[in-house]
C-alpha cells in the first residue's frame, strides 16, 4: 500500500506561478496548484471563460507552466476532443488532457459539449470548479448555485429553484470515474486526481471551490468555509468508481456521527441572508434525509 | 482517371488525398453525404484520419479548433443553420489563426425552414475573416478543396469551400481524380510553427487588454488590435498567394488557371453577368443565346468572395459598358452584397460601368433560362444604368 499521502510528500514542483490574478482566498487557486502537481508536466489544459482565464494571467503573460488552450464558454468538453484526436492522429497518446470549467461552464453552457464527449467515451479528465455562480462576471446566478442564495440576478429574495446534481447527471453517462473534492480538502483532491490520472476515458471532478467575494466573506475564512460546508453534510466528498458510490475522506469519517448543523455554515455568508429560519429548517431536512440515505447504504471507511 | 460522383463525394475525396488528419462533424443536410463518405472512408481504413462524430456544429468546429491548435490538418463542413451556430467558433478560428479547411454546402436558412439552394448561409459569415471561395462544378469542388488546404497553411487562415447545395453536392457529374503523387506535389504535410505541447508549454487565445504590453522579457508583445490589424494584412496578402497557388495547380494538375474569376465569352463582350457558384455555367447557356440574337454579353464566375479581390474585379471590367450580378443572397434592407462590393471595386474608376442587380433563386427558387435572358436583355442596353435597389428574379406576388 502506498505511503498515505500528506502535504510533505506532494511534489515540489509548482506549475502555476505565484503573484497570479486570483482574488485574495480564492478556492480554486489552492486546487488547481494541488491537481497539477498531481497531474504533472505532460499534460495540456483546456480552458473556457472562467475565473480561471483571469487567474492564467493577461496576455502576453500566463500563470501557468502547462500548454493551455482558451476556448469558447459552450466548446469546453468539444475542444478537448480536439485536442485528443490530434494526439491521436500524432501518437502523442501519453500526454493527460484536463479542462478546467467553472459551474456556468459546466453545468449550463457547457453541458451539452461535456455530455456528448463523455458519451463518445473521449479520453479526458474534467474539472468543476464548482463556486456556485458566474463569479467571473460579477455573481450572477448559475445552475448550480443553492435555493434562496443572493447573486446579483436573484438580488432580493434569492435564487427560487434547486441547484442541478451534476455529479449525479456525468454518472447517468456511465462514467468509470465521478469523485466530488473540495478546496478544503486538497489531499483527498490529490489523491482522487492521481487515481484518475491512471484511468481511461472520461473523468469527472466536481470540486466545491469557496468564493469570498461571491459568497461574502473575509478571504482569510475560505478553507475554513469549505469545511463547514463538508462537516455539515451540505457538500459531501466521494467518488464513483465504476457505478459503485464511496464517501471518501472527512465525509467518510462522518457516517454514523453527529454531523454540525447547516446553520453553523449558513450563517458565516452574506449570500444566505434571504434565508428565513423555515428555509433553514428546510435544508436542514433534506441533508438529514440524504445522509440517512448514506448511513444505509455505505459502509464506514476502513480508514476512517 | 476519371470518375463520375456527386459533388459532396467529389469534395470527401479531396479531404482523403489532402490528408485531413482530424474530421468532425455534425449532420445537416445537404452536407451529410459528404460526411458520411468521410466516415465510410476512416471506417473502412483507406483513410488515416480520426473520424468525430460530435453533437453540435459548434463543437464540430470546437474539435478543429483544437486539433489544429495541437498541429493536425484537420476539416469540417455543413450548411445553412449548421454554419450559423458555429459562427462564433467562426470568428474563434480565425482570430487564433488557424488553417481549418471547411466545406459549406450552400443552403437558405430559416426560419421559415428551407434545406434548398441559396447563399444566404455563406455570405451572412462573410466577416467572421474566412476566406471563402466558391466552386461551379465538381471538378471545382475537389481541386478547390485541395487549393484551400495549401492556402490556409500558407497564410494560416481558415477557409470555406462554398458549392451550391442539391445543384452541385447531389448530383452526378464526372471528374479527373488526381492521383496521390500529384497532390502530395501540390500539398507538403501541414507543420504549424506552434502547437500545444507540454514540452513547449503556450497559453493560447489568452485575454488581451486595450493596449500592448511587454512580456516577461520586456519584449513588447502585440495588442488584440494589432492582432486585429495583422488578421486583415494576412487577407489582403492572400490574394497574391491564391494567385501563386492557381500557377502551381495549373503546372502540376494541367486543371484551372483563373484564380478569382471565371471568365465566358467576358472578353470581346459589353457587358458581363457576374455570380458565384454553379449559376455562372447555368448562364453561358443564355450567353451562347444572347450572344446568337446579338447581345454583346459574356458571364464571369467569382470563385473567391473574401478576400474581396476587388483589384481583379476592376481591372477586368472598369472598360465594360455594365455588369449585372447575380445573387443567391441578400443583404435585407439594403442590396446584394456582392453587388454592393462590385460597386464599390470600381467606384475609384472614373470610367465605368453601370452595375444592376438581380436577386433570384432563394430558397431555391428555381431558376428559369427564360428569366435570365431576358433580365440580361433588359439589362444591356446602352441606356441602363447603375441602380441602388436589386429586382427580383422568379418572384411571384
Amino acid at each position: 500500500m502506498p505511503a498515505k499521502t500528506t502535504v510533505l510528500n506532494l511534489t515540489e514542483e509548482e506549475f502555476v506561478h505565484p503573484g497570479n490574478r486570483a482574488c485574495s482566498g480564492c478556492g480554486l487557486s489552492i486546487i488547481y496548484r494541488i491537481a497539477l502537481k498531481a497531474l504533472g508536466r505532460d499534460t495540456i489544459l483546456v480552458v473556457p471563460p472562467s475565473c480561471l482565464t483571469v487567474l492564467q494571467g493577461l496576455y502576453p503573460i500566463a500563470a501557468t507552466q502547462l500548454p493551455c488552450l482558451n476556448v469558447t464558454f459552450a466548446s469546453t468538453a468539444a475542444a478537448a476532443t480536439g485536442v485528443l484526436g490530434a494526439l491521436r492522429a500524432q501518437g502523442r497518446e501519453k500526454t493527460t488532457v484536463a479542462a478546467w470549467a467553472g459551474d456556468g461552464g459546466t453545468a449550463d453552457i457547457g453541458l451539452q459539449a461535456l455530455s456528448g464527449a463523455c458519451e463518445r467515451g473521449e479520453n479526458f479528465i474534467f474539472f468543476c470548479y464548482d463556486n456556485e455562480a458566474y463569479m467571473n462576471t460579477g455573481v450572477q446566478r448559475s445552475g448550480t448555485t443553492p435555493r434562496h442564495v443572493l447573486t446579483t440576478t436573484t438580488p432580493i429574495t434569492g435564487k427560487p429553484h434547486r441547484s442541478k446534481d451534476v455529479p449525479a447527471i456525468m454518472a447517468a453517462h456511465g462514467l468509470d470515474y465521478v469523485a466530488t473534492a473540495s478546496a478544503s480538502y486538497p489531499i483527498d483532491l490529490y489523491d482522487k486526481t492521481i487515481k484518475a490520472k491512471a484511468l481511461y476515458g472520461p473523468r469527472y471532478f466536481h470540486i466545491h471551490t469557496p468564493c469570498p467575494a461571491g459568497w461574502g466573506f473575509q478571504p482569510d475564512l475560505s478553507v475554513k468555509i469549505g469545511r463547514l460546508a463538508v462537516e455539515t453534510g451540505l457538500f459531501d466528498l466521494y467518488e464513483i468508481e465504476n457505478g459503485k458510490f464511496r464517501l471518501t475522506g472527512k465525509s467518510a469519517k462522518m457516517l454514523g456521527k453527529k454531523r454540525r448543523p447547516v446553520r453553523d455554515y449558513l450563517k458565516t455568508q452574506s449570500r444566505f441572508k434571504a434565508l428565513t429560519n423555515d428555509h433553514i429548517e428546510a435544508v436542514q431536512h433534506e441533508v438529514d434525509i440524504k445522509w440517512a440515505g448514506y448511513e444505509n447504504t455505505c459502509q464506514p471507511s476502513p480508514t476512517a | 482517371m476519371h470518375i463520375i460522383e456527386s459533388g459532396n463525394v467529389a469534395a470527401a475525396l479531396g479531404v482523403k488525398l489532402a490528408e485531413a488528419a482530424v474530421i468532425a462533424a455534425y449532420p445537416i443536410t445537404p452536407q451529410t453525404p459528404l460526411t458520411e463518405k468521410l466516415s465510410e472512408l476512416v471506417d473502412a481504413g483507406e483513410m488515416d484520419a480520426q473520424y468525430i462524430p460530435v453533437e453540435s456544429e459548434h463543437s464540430a468546429l470546437a474539435v478543429c479548433i483544437a486539433a489544429s491548435s495541437t498541429g493536425s490538418r484537420t476539416f469540417t463542413a455543413t450548411s445553412a443553420n449548421g454554419l450559423l451556430y458555429m459562427n462564433e467558433q467562426l470568428h474563434w478560428a480565425a482570430g487564433a489563426r488557424l488553417p481549418i479547411v471547411m466545406c459549406v454546402v450552400n443552403r437558405g436558412i430559416g426560419a421559415p425552414w428551407t434545406v434548398w439552394n441559396d447563399h444566404q448561409d455563406a455570405i451572412s459569415q462573410r466577416d467572421t475573416g474566412w476566406i471563402q471561395l466558391y466552386a461551379c462544378d465538381h471538378q471545382q469542388i475537389f481541386d478547390t478543396v485541395l487549393k484551400a488546404f495549401r492556402l490556409a497553411e500558407i497564410v494560416s487562415v481558415p477557409v470555406m469551400v462554398c458549392y451550391d447545395g442539391y445543384i452541385l453536392s447531389h448530383t452526378y457529374m464526372p471528374f479527373e481524380l488526381s492521383d496521390d503523387e500529384q497532390v502530395r506535389k501540390f500539398l507538403p504535410p501541414f507543420k504549424p510553427d506552434y502547437y500545444l505541447d507540454p514540452a513547449c508549454p503556450k497559453n493560447l487565445n489568452t485575454v488581451t487588454l486595450p493596449d500592448i504590453r511587454p512580456d516577461v522579457r520586456g519584449e513588447t508583445a502585440p495588442g488584440y488590435m494589432e492582432i486585429r490589424h495583422n488578421l486583415h494584412t494576412d487577407m489582403r496578402k492572400s490574394l497574391d498567394v491564391i494567385t501563386d497557388i492557381e500557377k502551381e495547380f495549373k503546372d502540376i494538375f494541367g486543371r484551372g488557371g483563373f484564380p478569382f474569376i471565371e471568365p465566358y465569352r467576358v472578353n470581346d463582350a459589353d457587358y458581363v453577368a457576374v455570380c458565384m457558384g454553379s449559376l455562372s455555367y447555368h448562364l453561358r447557356d443564355v450567353i451562347d443565346k444572347l450572344r446568337d440574337e446579338g447581345v454583346s454579353v459574356g458571364v464571369a464566375g467569382l470563385r473567391v468572395y473574401r478576400p474581396f479581390p476587388d483589384k481583379a474585379i476592376a481591372d477586368a471590367f472598369s472598360h465594360k459598358k455594365g455588369l449585372i450580378v447575380f445573387e443567391k443572397a441578400l443583404s435585407y434592407g439594403n442590396q446584394g452584397a456582392l453587388f454592393a462590393d462590385i460597386k464599390a471595386a470600381l467606384y475609384a474608376k472614373t470610367d465605368r460601368p453601370f452595375v444592376r442587380n438581380y436577386i433570384l433563386g432563394l430558397g431555391g427558387r428555381e431558376i428559369k433560362t427564360s428569366e435570365l435572358a431576358d433580365a440580361l436583355r433588359n439589362s444591356c442596353r446602352p441606356s441602363s444604368a447603375t441602380t441602388d435597389r436589386p429586382e427580383w428574379i422568379g418572384l411571384k406576388m
